[in-house]
C-alpha cells in the first residue's frame, strides 16, 4: 500500500479541445497523486465537464496527452476508461433502478464460468467492497430503487472498488444529499484515499472543497488559472481565481426597506409537510428560508402556490383568504421559480419566448390570437434586460446554458408582473457570475417594493442578501429572525436540532 | 455587456431580403421542406420505375396525382387532429374506429331519412364527443393516453356495431345521399373546382386554418407547453385537465370530418371500416416530423406524410409490386423517417 501521497497517478498534459469556434479547453495541465483528493473548481462553462469527458473517453482531445500510472492512457470510451481504472460518479446517478446492487456493480464485468454467472465470487467481492466502505449492512440482492440517494451513491463507489479503479471522479456528489449523508460520503472518500486511490472532486460548494480536499486546481474559460495545496489558501482567494474578481462584488447590495405585509400564512399544514407554519411575507423584503433538504422548505412554497394540496390552515393575500391554485396565485400576483429547471421549471423544447410568456400572454393576445411580432419585440427587451445570451428569442431553451435558462425562469415571473416572488434554490448549479446577477436582481425587486421568498441550502448567500431568515426543520418553521441575529453555526444548529434557540 | 452597442435586431442589419423571401421565411417553410424533398424524390422514383418496368407513365399523370390527393384526404384530415394531440404529448389509438363510428352515424341518419342537414352536424358532433370522452378519461382517471384510447378504440367499435346492428349501413345513393356528398371526394369532372375535388379543397382550407391556429392562437401555446413539459404548464397556471379535454375534443372534430370523408368515399358506413386506420394516421404525423415525445409537429409535415403513404401505395401498385412489398416499403419509410429525425435532433443538441 502506498504510504506517501507523492507518486503521481494521473497526468493530463497540454490538453486542448475545440468545439467549432470555441476553445473548450486550452492547454490544460492537471495532476492527481495517489491518496490525494484533488478539488477541481471553476464556474459553469469553465471546462470542468469537458475535461472530465476527455478523462472518461467521452471526448477525444485535439491535442495533449494523458498518463495513467506511468502508462500512456487514451480511452476509446467510458467503458474502456472504467476498465483502465478511471471511474466517474456523476451528479445524476447511473444505475438501473430495477437491478440489484450486485447486478448494478457487476454490469459489464460479470464474473462467469462458461456463460453462467459465478454469483458466489461476485458477492464476496462486493461484500468486501461494502465492508471497506463501512457499510456491510447493505445487502447485494436489494434492488437499487429501494435505496436512498446516498446509498445509491455508495453503490457507485463500490463499483469503483470492485473494478479496482485508480482514479475516482466525483461530479457534484453532494448537491442532493443531506448534511449527515455528506459526512458519510466524506468518510467513504477517506477510505478510498487510504487505499491509495486518486480522487477528483468537483463541487460548487467551496466549504466542502476546503473540508475534504488536499489540493485544488482552478479552471477559468478553459484554461488552468491556478493549482496547489489547499492548505493556507482561503475561500476568497479561490473564488477570485474562479471569477477573476473580488468576493465582495459577488453580493451586490441594493438598498431597500421593508413595507407592509402582503401574504400572511397561519397554521399551514400540507399532506405530510409542512406542519403548522405561521409566516408573514412583507413587501420590500428578502425573506430567506433555511433548513436541510426535506425539511419542508420546498413543500411550503408549493403549498403556498397551490402545487401541493393543503390540509389545514389559512393563506391571506392582501388580507383576502385564498385557496391557492397556480392560476389563481398568478392572478393574485404570486410567481414561483422551481428548484428543478429541467423537470419542472422550464419547457426545454419550447422557445425562450414561449417560456417567458407562458404564464401571461394577455399583453399580446386579442380574441385568443397572438401578435407575434409585438411579442418577439418585447422578448428582445427582456433578454437584454436580464442579459440572456441567445441568438434569438425563438431559440429553444435546451440550447441555453444553465445560467441563461435560470434567467429565463426569472424573466417569466417578472414578466407576469408578480408582487411576490417565490425562489426555490434559484442559484443552484449556475456559475458565480450569473449568481451575482441574480442577487442584484433580487435586491432590485425588493427596492421596487416586491416581496421575495428565497429558499436556499447555501448559507453564505442567505446571510449575505436576506433581510430576515426563517429556519425549517422536519416540516416545521421554527424561527424567524433578522439576518444580523443569525450566523452559519446558529442556522445550522437550529436546522439540525429541530429546536428553536 | 460588450454586445450592447450592436443593433437591437441582428436580422435587420443584414441586407434587406426580398419580399418573397421574407414571405417564405415568415410562413416557416423550412420545417416541412425536407419532407417535401423526400416526397418529390419518391414520386420521381416511381415515375421512372414505372416507365422502366411497364413502359407506361400513368403514375405521373395529373389525374393520378389528384386521385392520390383525394384518397389521402380522409387520413390527412384525421392526421391534422392527431398532430395537435401528438404536439400535446398525447396519442389517440381510437381514431380509426372513431372515424368508422362517425361514418356509420352519417350513413344511419341518411338512411333513416333525416337528410344531410341533420346527418352531417351529428357526424361532426359524434367526433367531438368521442374526442371529449378520450380527453375526460385521460384527465380524470390520470391514465396514460395510450391505454385509455386503446380502451376507447374497442368502445367506439362496439357502439358502432350497436348502432348499425353489426352490418353495413347503406343509404340509397340516388334518393337519400345528396349529390355533393357522394361526389365530395371523387375526381369526377362535374364537381371538381379547378381540377380538384371539393374534399381536397376543404382539406387544404382546414390545413391553412390549423396552421394559423398552431402559430397564432394562445391555446396552441398551451398545447406546445403541455407536450414539452406538463409540470411547467401546470406551474404557469394552465388548467391541464381542461386543456386536454379541449384539445382532444378539437381533434375529435377532425375525426368527425374524416368520418364524413370516409362515408363520401364508400357511400356506406360500417363500424369495422376504420380498423387499422389509426396506424396510418399516426404514421402520417410521424413521417411529417411529429415527435411522440410531444412538443413537435407541423401541419405541412403531416400533409406530406399523409400524401406519401398513398404515393407509396399507388406507386408500388403501378410498378406491379405485390401487396406485401407495399407494406414492407411503408414500414421501412416510417422507421427511416423517425431514425433520420432522431439523428438530426441529436446532432442539433450536440452543437
Amino acid at each position: 500500500m502506498p504510504e506517501t501521497p507523492s507518486d503521481t497517478l494521473l497526468t493530463m498534459r497540454q490538453i486542448s479541445k475545440r468545439f467549432g469556434a470555441t476553445h473548450a479547453l486550452r492547454n490544460v495541465n492537471f495532476e492527481v497523486k495517489s491518496g490525494q483528493v484533488l478539488a477541481l473548481v471553476g464556474e459553469n462553462g469553465a471546462g470542468k465537464s469537458t475535461l472530465m469527458k476527455v478523462l472518461s473517453g467521452a471526448h477525444r482531445p485535439d491535442s495533449g496527452e494523458m498518463l495513467l500510472d506511468g502508462n500512456r492512457y487514451a480511452p476509446s470510451g467510458p467503458h474502456d476508461a472504467l476498465l483502465s481504472g478511471v471511474c466517474m460518479i456523476y451528479q445524476e446517478l447511473n444505475l438501473a433502478p430495477d437491478l440489484s446492487i450486485e447486478d448494478n456493480i457487476m454490469l459489464g464485468r460479470e464474473v462467469s464460468n462458461f456463460g453462467l454467472l459465478d454469483r458466489r465470487t461476485q458477492r464476496s467481492r462486493i461484500q468486501e467492497a461494502l465492508v471497506t466502505l463501512g457499510h456491510p449492512n447493505l445487502r447485494p440482492e436489494t434492488p437499487v430503487r429501494y435505496l436512498s440517494v446516498a446509498s445509491q451513491q455508495l453503490v457507485e463507489v463500490a463499483r469503483a472498488l470492485v473494478f479496482e479503479s485508480k482514479i475516482v471522479v466525483f461530479d457534484e456528489p453532494t448537491s442532493s444529499l443531506t448534511r449527515s449523508d455528506v459526512q458519510n460520503l466524506f468518510k467513504v472518500i477517506k477510505q478510498l484515499k487510504e487505499k491509495g486511490l486518486g480522487i477528483i472532486y468537483i463541487s460548487h460548494f467551496l466549504e466542502e472543497v476546503q473540508e475534504i480536499g488536499d489540493a485544488y486546481a482552478v479552471l477559468r474559460d478553459g484554461e488552468s488559472v491556478g493549482s496547489g495545496s489547499l492548505e493556507g489558501i482561503s475561500e476568497e482567494e479561490i473564488v477570485r481565481l474562479m471569477v477573476g474578481r473580488n468576493v465582495q462584488d459577488l453580493f451586490p447590495a441594493v438598498p431597500h426597506t421593508a413595507g407592509e405585509s402582503i401574504i400572511s400564512i397561519s397554521d399551514l399544514t400540507g399532506t405530510k409537510i409542512p406542519r403548522d407554519v405561521n409566516l408573514e411575507i412583507r413587501r420590500g423584503e428578502i425573506l430567506g428560508i433555511s433548513g436541510l433538504v426535506g425539511s419542508g422548505r420546498t413543500e411550503l412554497l408549493r403549498c403556498l402556490y397551490g402545487l401541493n394540496s393543503i390540509r389545514r390552515g389559512e393563506i391571506k393575500v392582501n388580507h383576502v383568504t385564498t385557496h391557492p391554485t397556480p392560476a389563481r396565485m398568478i392572478r393574485q400576483g404570486v410567481g414561483i421559480v422551481s428548484e428543478d429547471r429541467k423537470q419542472e421549471g422550464l419547457a426545454q423544447t419550447c422557445s425562450i419566448t414561449d417560456n417567458i410568456t407562458l404564464s401571461n400572454m394577455s399583453p399580446y393576445a386579442k380574441f385568443g390570437f397572438l401578435n407575434l411580432s409585438q411579442r418577439q419585440q418585447s422578448m428582445r427587451n427582456w433578454m437584454q434586460k436580464l442579459h440572456v445570451k441567445a441568438h434569438s428569442p425563438e431559440q429553444p431553451l435546451i440550447e441555453l446554458s444553465g445560467g441563461n435558462q435560470q434567467k429565463v425562469a426569472l424573466a417569466r415571473v417578472m414578466h407576469q408582473q408578480a408582487d411576490v416572488y417565490l425562489f426555490d434554490e434559484p442559484t443552484r448549479g449556475i456559475d458565480v457570475g450569473t449568481k451575482s446577477e441574480i442577487y442584484r436582481l433580487m435586491g432590485e425587486l425588493a427596492a421596487q417594493n416586491k416581496a421575495i421568498v428565497f429558499v436556499s441550502s447555501y448559507l453564505t448567500e442567505l446571510l449575505a442578501i436576506c433581510d430576515r431568515i426563517a429556519v425549517m426543520s422536519r416540516g416545521q418553521l421554527l424561527e424567524v429572525r433578522p439576518r444580523a441575529d443569525w450566523t452559519e453555526e446558529s442556522l445550522m444548529s437550529v436546522a439540525i436540532s429541530g429546536e428553536a434557540i | 455587456m460588450s454586445s450592447k452597442e450592436t443593433k437591437p435586431s441582428p436580422s435587420e442589419s443584414t441586407t434587406e431580403p426580398g419580399a418573397l423571401r421574407r414571405f417564405f421565411r415568415r410562413i416557416d417553410f423550412s420545417k416541412g421542406l425536407a419532407q417535401f424533398g423526400v416526397l418529390v424524390l419518391i414520386m420521381l422514383f416511381f415515375s421512372v420505375a414505372e416507365w422502366l418496368v411497364t413502359g407506361r407513365t400513368s403514375f405521373s399523370t395529373s389525374f393520378n396525382i389528384i386521385m392520390m390527393a383525394s384518397q389521402a384526404s380522409t387520413i390527412a384530415i384525421a392526421a391534422l387532429g392527431m398532430t395537435i394531440i401528438i404536439i400535446a404529448g398525447g396519442i389517440d389509438l381510437s381514431v380509426g374506429t372513431a372515424i368508422a363510428l362517425c361514418g356509420t352515424v352519417c350513413a344511419w341518419f341518411l338512411r333513416e331519412d333525416y337528410g344531410a342537414a341533420v346527418a352531417i352536424p351529428l357526424t361532426l358532433l359524434t367526433g367531438v364527443v368521442c374526442g371529449a370522452v378520450n380527453g375526460m378519461l385521460i384527465s380524470f382517471l390520470r391514465v396514460v393516453p395510450f391505454i385509455i384510447t386503446l380502451g376507447t378504440m374497442s368502445l367506439f367499435l362496439g357502439i358502432g356495431k350497436l348502432l348499425s346492428g353489426s352490418t353495413t349501413v347503406r343509404p340509397d345513393e340516388s334518393s337519400q345521399v345528396p349529390h355533393w356528398l357522394s361526389n365530395f371526394a371523387t375526381t369526377s369532372a362535374d364537381t371538381t373546382i379547378l381540377g380538384l375535388p371539393p374534399g381536397v379543397w376543404t382539406l387544404l382550407a382546414i390545413a391553412v386554418l390549423t396552421y394559423l391556429f398552431l402559430r397564432y392562437s394562445v391555446f396552441s401555446r398551451y398545447i406546445f407547453a403541455l407536450g414539452s413539459n406538463e409540470s411547467t404548464a401546470r406551474l404557469c397556471g394552465i388548467n391541464i385537465p381542461l386543456t386536454k379535454i379541449a384539445l382532444y375534443a378539437l381533434a375529435g372534430f377532425f375525426v368527425g370530418l374524416a368520418g364524413m370523408y370516409q362515408f363520401s368515399e364508400l357511400s356506406e358506413g360500417s363500424p369495422t371500416d376504420g380498423v387499422g386506420l389509426e396506424l396510418k394516421v399516426i404514421a402520417a404525423v410521424v413521417i411529417g416530423g411529429g415527435s411522440l415525445n410531444g412538443g413537435r409537429g407541423t401541419v405541412q409535415g403531416t400533409l406530406i406524410g399523409s400524401y406519401l403513404i398513398f404515393v407509396i401505395d399507388n406507386g408500388c401498385t403501378k410498378i406491379g409490386l405485390p401487396n406485401h412489398l407495399t407494406d414492407i416499403t411503408l414500414g421501412v419509410i416510417i422507421i427511416t423517417a423517425v431514425a433520420i429525425d432522431q439523428w438530426r435532433q441529436r446532432r442539433l443538441e450536440r452543437s
